[in-house]
């Protein structure tokens, strides 16, 4: 047998199984979700058959636009679409301002103590994320900021931080040095150092961690359902509530696309955002 | 008054001493280098200077005034670092600019000013590119156009062509060579490719161990080595043991072992009896044919050990009795080799009296 055919057979057994889950648990329930989008809710939840049946001619079945109508029919939809993203933008901004000295710090460690405190950073990850977010609620209810937009916005920058941290840190610690020597001999004070020279080299790290944080935020729902109040209502929230709560499936099929297609636009705004970095630092 | 002086400059890293006690002064408009193998403490001097680190003892003075509390971005002296350090996610032009930014002048004048520079150095059409479209002359000579930009009192150089190949190097070297004096910025070179330092200096400070062993012009530290360490170091030599037997006004003798008596020019701290090398180039050693007349006084036979064929010139290496070696260079004149001495021919070597030195131990 061909050394190239026993490469190419050894290739496909290492690449099926991940392939097939993603297949399976992945494109196919995102497909089942885009038709359950134009379908018909049924009578007592879940979905209206595709086809009629002839013994009930009268029962809905088949594709509709309906549900897209319905989204856009009522300003509420939207309105809980731009508060998720204003919170997104928060959290995400909060998340950079807070990480990035952070990550500098341990970036310009030395060698030996850079790897405990990455360390660190991710520790709260060992514990469960819902005792991480109660307590947050331990913390905030005694100061009385409990459900509020504030503590949603706490809640999530405590959960996201590292996933800005790592990226971010990731990057700096690849800066060349002299490049900082350079810059202060050629007559650059610190802050003309870091604004001229450390953050735009740091722009795709800090892109890549915007869109690690800003894409999950947006469709959190844990967070706000027990940090938030009332009008805390999130995107995430809203789907959840469509599966679970009322069993329209189509609407919620809507509400998870349309959330999808947004995010997706996001992330290629950013991906190409940090590409233009990542080539002209290269 | 000197335009750098360096008094009694130490530097310290724990038990090991970088920089020993060091003190020499650059003019104006000179092209001054340290010279040394590394580890010697030229880098170290170096970073003194720009400001990076601070000397231990001693004082830098740059137009007499002391620079111990001057920042480095302050201070009127620019570096051009050994790996360019070149700002990645600048453009050519902007990296030229970024000097004349950090100073604050106005947009146009900026623009001016970088596009005079890299006219300078013949990169008037690469303004646009980012660093890493460049080859690496060309990043060479973007970090000298933006060292030069807003004409520092000093340009220190921390072996700049360290990183090009021997064909650019050259050409690169007669190119600093014209930019200096155009631009009239004293350079402080620092090498360890005494090649270089010879091409490029007006003077040399021949640098080991944190010490300065010599100070002075190229051809001068070449022709008169002060020690063993600078004659070594400087070019090739032959050195042969050797022990004064007769010190006067006008000439040394030596006694060589396997080879009688040498005659050196004269050395004033030469006295009778002082023990150490005899020491001369390999280009002043002339080799002929054994029975070939020659009127020398330091005339020895030997027999062709090996030879080296470099093209310009062919390296004979001849043993001479008691396991002396001698080293002699012959240009090749004539088309092909230009004597043809072969391994195990019988030859003699001869030397002028006025040739070679004698050096202490």
């Amino acid at each position: 047998m061909s050394k190239a055919k026993g490469e190419g057979l050894t290739r496909w057994w290492v690449i099926a199984p991940p392939t097939l889950f993603l297949l399976l648990f992945f494109a196919l329930p995102s497909l089942i979700m885009v038709l359950a989008s134009f379908q018909y809710p049924g009578e007592y939840g879940g979905l209206a058959p595709l086809f009629k049946d002839p013994a009930r001619p009268d029962a809905l079945a088949g594709l509709t636009l309906e549900t897209y109508r319905f989204f856009f029919s009522d300003i509420i939809y939207v309105e809980i679409f731009v508060r998720s993203f204003g919170v997104a933008l928060a959290t995400t901004l909060v998340c950079l301002v807070a990480a990035y000295p952070l990550a500098l710090l341990i970036a310009r460690s030395p060698k030996k103590h850079r790897d405990l405190m990455v360390l660190l950073v991710v520790l709260p990850f060992a514990s469960n994320f819902l005792i991480r977010v109660y307590s947050w609620m331990i913390i905030l209810g005694p100061l009385d900021l409990l459900f509020s937009s504030f503590a949603v916005v706490v809640g999530m920058v405590y959960v996201h931080l590292p996933f800005m941290v790592l990226p971010l840190y990731t990057n700096l610690e690849k800066h060349d040095p002299v490049l900082l020597d350079a810059a202060q001999d050629l007559g650059a004070n610190a802050w003309q150092r870091f604004w001229r020279v450390t953050f735009p080299l740091s722009l795709p790290g800090i892109f890549s961690g915007a869109a690690l944080v800003f894409i999950p935020v947006l469709g959190m729902f844990a967070i706000p359902e027990l940090l938030g109040g009332t009008r805390d209502i999130l995107i995430g929230n809203l789907i959840k509530e469509q599966f679970l709560g009322s069993r329209d499936w189509p609407f919620g099929g809507t509400l998870s696309i349309m959330l999808t297609v947004t995010v997706l636009a996001f992330a290629a705004l950013a991906a190409g955002l940090a590409r233009g970095g990542a080539a002209r630092s290269g | 008054m000197a335009l750098l002086e360096i008094l009694d400059v130490s530097r310290r890293f724990g038990e090991f001493t970088a920089v020993d006690n060091v003190s020499f002064a650059v003019e104006a408009g000179e092209f001054f280098t340290l010279l040394g193998p590394s580890g010697c403490g030229k880098t170290t001097l170096l970073r003194m200077i720009a400001g990076f680190d601070l000397p231990d003892a001693g004082r830098i003075l740059l137009d007499g005034r002391d620079l111990a509390d001057t920042p480095p971005e302050r201070r009127p002296i620019h570096t051009v670092f050994q790996s360019y350090a070149l700002f990645p996610h600048l453009t050519v032009a902007e990296n030229v600019a970024f000097p004349l930014k950090m100073a604050g002048l106005a947009a146009a004048e900026i623009k001016r000013r970088t596009a005079e520079a890299l006219d300078d150095v013949r990169l008037a059409d690469k303004g646009g590119r980012y660093p890493h479209e460049l080859s690496g002359g060309q990043k060479q000579r973007v970090a000298l156009a933006r060292g030069l930009v807003n004409r520092p009192r000093l340009l220190l150089l921390d072996e700049p062509l360290g990183a090009l190949d021997a064909k650019l190097r050259e050409e690169m070297q007669l190119e600093l060579i014209n930019l200096q004096k155009e631009v009239g910025v004293t350079f402080v070179f620092v090498t360890h490719a005494q090649a270089e330092a010879l091409a490029l200096s007006h003077r040399i400070a021949v640098m080991n161990e944190g010490r300065v062993e010599q100070m002075d012009e190229p051809s001068k530290i070449y022709g008169f080595p002060k020690n063993r360490f600078v004659a070594d170091f400087i070019g090739n030599i032959n050195m042969m043991q050797a022990k004064v037997a007769r010190a006067e006004a006008s000439r040394l003798l030596l006694d060589v072992p396997g080879l009688g008596t040498v005659e050196a020019p004269p050395r004033p701290d030469a006295a009778p009896g002082a023990a150490g090398v005899f020491a001369i180039r390999p280009e002043q050693v002339r080799i002929s044919a054994e029975d070939h007349p020659v009127e020398l006084k330091n005339r020895f036979v030997g027999t062709v050990h090996d030879l080296l064929y470099i093209g310009d010139v062919t390296t004979y290496i001849v043993d001479l009795p008691n396991g002396v070696k001698v080293e002699a260079l012959l240009a090749n004149s004539a088309p092909g080799r230009a004597q043809l001495f072969e391994a195990g021919d019988r030859v003699a070597v001869a030397w002028r009296h006025d040739a070679g030195m004698f050096l202490h131990e």
